[in-house]
């Protein structure tokens, strides 16, 4: 893909625009600050790909862009701008009326986001009406079967009357993106779009997203636990962790060049082809930290190999990276200090050799040991 | 399907057979007035008994008694004759069928139309004073027996004994072929005294299901394509919360079509229940025999039927 090789960031205006987003939830073992100011933009016709564990806020900032989260226990603050329109403090008939017209999603498991009674045109013909209350039934069910022809659904004036069940998991799939793009949306947030497919259908159906992109000049929101995926899709990649953006950068960049350890870590937990011989997967040690009470300073502090005293007092900021365009890190280790760790880290080392040999003491506490109880 | 309906029927029969046989033998068995002393009155002598209890077939043996019934159900379609009126027992129970399908069917309107809207509101907004208010309703409506409740409702509403006499009170039944207004009005008390007590039950069940609807993905996709949430409640929601119900509710409507004999009898509705209740207090063994396999038959297809509705409300059913 030649738009992986020259990121041009600025090349159109961003269609969404997410700042400082925040929300939280009232729960009654305490407030879950689930996502804690992350912002983003897209612009049409590009990706971008949020990675990050389950828990560490991606969904929840995609459902709150839509509108889709809010309710009485749940505090939101930030600004989203869909075509500079705020959508945060959008009345929900407007925001209805914006739902699957000009941002649209795509859900993870498409036999449990489908409706098993309602037939595959029936409810993608709903979201055409929806929008479109002019369109007769027999116009919308004319637009399902053209939906599941351009999703490359073979056979689709018969399928059109099938139920989910009666599909395969990457049928399944194109006929939740068919409803998702009926009224041509200029934002498609794919949440985990090929998580609950085999390998091969997730390739198909990610040719097809990027297709889709492309022919509708949609900006894509992309989230996914899986960096082989987004290497495949995004143009520009945001690491999220516990609530936050740790990094982003263009995808080249990103997996070129990663800046932040936790981004380290994902790549390192991921089978690679081009990894030296021999190196071993390794498992990021912990887990996601607690978002009632999330950890001080850095929140990745407590699985963090490379982490002093100090990080566990201040907070990074999500700062440029010098002399990358477009690459931001939230981290307290220098910019030396991380360079040298990842050549190491490139080259096969553990994180402990690598912190051996860029001189770095070995931390107070051994990491794994901080692991608040989960 | 057509064959699986027809394997469904032959079973009914063989059931239908054994629920004969145990009601025979449950009315020889236990103790029981003797017919034939119920029918020939006080004092007769043991000659008239006697006489009675060879016209009845009482004499021989009961294996006998039994096949010679049997023989006449399934040749003649003949359930015999009353004991106590010597009415076929066939134009019996067509004379009350009337007035219990009358009664269930605005029971089940009744239970339909409260429990439907209650059970969603009340799943919409849990927590609030109308799911609060429901659940007491409800929990009041499952736990009143129903013949106390139409008492209360007749002494509270009846035009005879009633504290406001709104309403016609009991024995006020008139078939609707003879005067379709009195026949709806001296129904209305029946209908939502039996209809209260399945609509408290039913919103109850419908609130369940519907709270856990409400959180199932498909929710989210519906509210993500735009829809109203009126139509993401009432149409996605409802379809998948209401489905499973229709099993219980097909099932509780051929239980009272079987005749609903405590609100019969509390207000005089002359239906199959009424019958059912009089024949026991009368000994009357054909009577009770043939109420009985009404009931039988009408449990039999409602299982059927609500086999075949639910195939056709969850396709998931269909080829499994």
């Amino acid at each position: 893909m030649s738009a992986l090789e020259q990121p041009s960031p600025a090349a159109a205006e961003p269609v969404l625009r997410v700042e400082d987003l925040r929300v939280a939830f009232d729960t009654r073992e305490g407030l879950v600050q689930a996502v804690a100011g992350v912002s983003f933009a897209v612009a049409p016709g590009r990706t971008l790909g949020i990675v990050g564990e389950s828990g560490s806020g991606k969904t929840v900032a995609a459902t709150t862009a839509m509108g889709l989260s809010r309710g009485p226990r749940v505090r939101i603050s930030g600004r989203v701008l869909l075509d500079g329109e705020e959508l945060l403090a959008a009345s929900p008939e407007r925001l209805r009326a914006l739902r699957g017209a000009q941002i649209a999603m795509v859900f993870q498991d498409p036999l449990s986001a489908l409706h098993p009674l309602l037939r595959i045109g029936d409810q993608i013909g709903e979201a055409v009406r929806a929008h479109r209350s002019d369109a007769s039934r027999a116009a919308a069910r004319a637009r399902a079967v053209e939906l599941l022809e351009w999703v490359a659904i073979p056979d689709a004036a018969r399928r059109v009357d099938a139920y989910p069940h009666e599909l395969s998991g990457g049928m399944r799939q194109r006929a939740m993106i068919a409803m998702a793009i009926a009224n041509e949306p200029r934002v498609l947030i794919a949440d985990e779009p090929t998580t609950a497919l085999d390998v091969t259908v997730q390739r198909q159906i990610l040719a097809l997203l990027r297709r889709l992109r492309d022919d509708l000049g949609m900006a894509m929101v992309f989230i996914t636990h899986d960096l082989g995926v987004v290497a495949e899709t995004a143009d520009e990649v945001a690491v999220m962790y516990a609530g936050r953006i740790v990094e982003q950068a263009p995808a080249h960049e990103l997996f070129a060049a990663p800046r932040h350890p936790y981004t380290w870590g994902l790549l390192r937990s991921m089978p690679r082809l081009e990894a030296p011989a021999g190196a071993a997967l390794v498992p990021i040690p912990g887990r996601p930290p607690s978002l009632i009470d999330p950890p001080s300073g850095c929140r990745f502090h407590p699985r963090c190999p490379y982490v002093r005293e100090r990080h566990r007092e201040v907070e990074p900021a999500l700062e440029p990276v010098a002399g990358a365009l477009g690459h931001r890190v939230a981290c307290l280790l220098s910019e030396a200090e991380r360079r040298a760790l990842w050549a190491r880290l490139a080259a096969g080392a553990t994180p402990e050799q690598a912190r051996a040999a860029v001189g770095q003491a070995a931390p107070a506490a051994a990491p794994p040991a901080a692991e608040p109880p989960a | 399907m057509a064959a699986y309906i027809l394997r469904r029927l032959l079973w009914g029969l063989v059931l239908l057979v054994l629920v004969s046989l145990l009601t025979f033998v449950i009315f020889y068995v236990l103790p029981s007035a003797d017919p034939a002393q119920l029918r020939a009155g006080r004092d007769a002598s043991p000659a008239t008994l006697h006489e009675i209890r060879v016209s009845l077939g009482l004499d021989r043996p009961l294996t006998v008694q039994y096949w010679t019934f049997l023989r006449r159900l399934v040749l003649h379609a003949d359930l015999g004759y009353s004991y106590f009126s010597g009415a076929s027992v066939g134009s019996l129970l067509l004379d009350r069928l009337p007035a219990t399908i009358s009664l269930t069917l605005g029971a089940v309107v009744v239970w339909l139309v409260v429990a439907v809207p209650l059970g969603v509101v009340s799943a919409v907004r849990r927590g609030t004073w109308v799911d609060r208010l429901t659940a007491g309703g409800a929990l009041l409506g499952i736990s009143v027996p129903v013949y106390w409740l139409g008492l209360v409702a007749l002494y509270l509403f009846a035009s005879d004994i009633g504290k406001v006499p709104l309403l016609p009170g009991a024995g006020s039944y008139v078939p609707f072929s003879k005067d379709p207004w009195t026949w709806f009005t001296s129904l209305i008390l029946p209908w939502l005294v039996l209809g209260s007590t399945f609509a408290a039950v039913y919103a109850r069940l419908l609130r369940g299901n519907m709270i856990e609807v409400l959180s199932e993905d498909f929710m989210r996709t519906a509210r993500a394509k735009g829809l109203s949430e009126r139509r993401v409640v009432w149409r996605h929601g409802l379809r998948a919360a209401v489905t499973p119900l229709v099993t219980l509710a097909g099932l509780d409507v051929g239980l009272l079509l079987g005749g609903a004999v405590l609100t019969e009898t509390v207000f005089g509705i002359p239906g199959i229940g009424r019958l059912n209740y009089d024949s026991i207090t009368h000994a009357d063994y054909p009577v009770i025999q043939g109420t009985v396999l009404l009931a039988a038959c009408f449990v039999i297809v409602a299982n059927i039927a609500v086999d075949v509705a639910y195939a056709y409300l969850d396709p998931r059913v269909r080829e499994a």
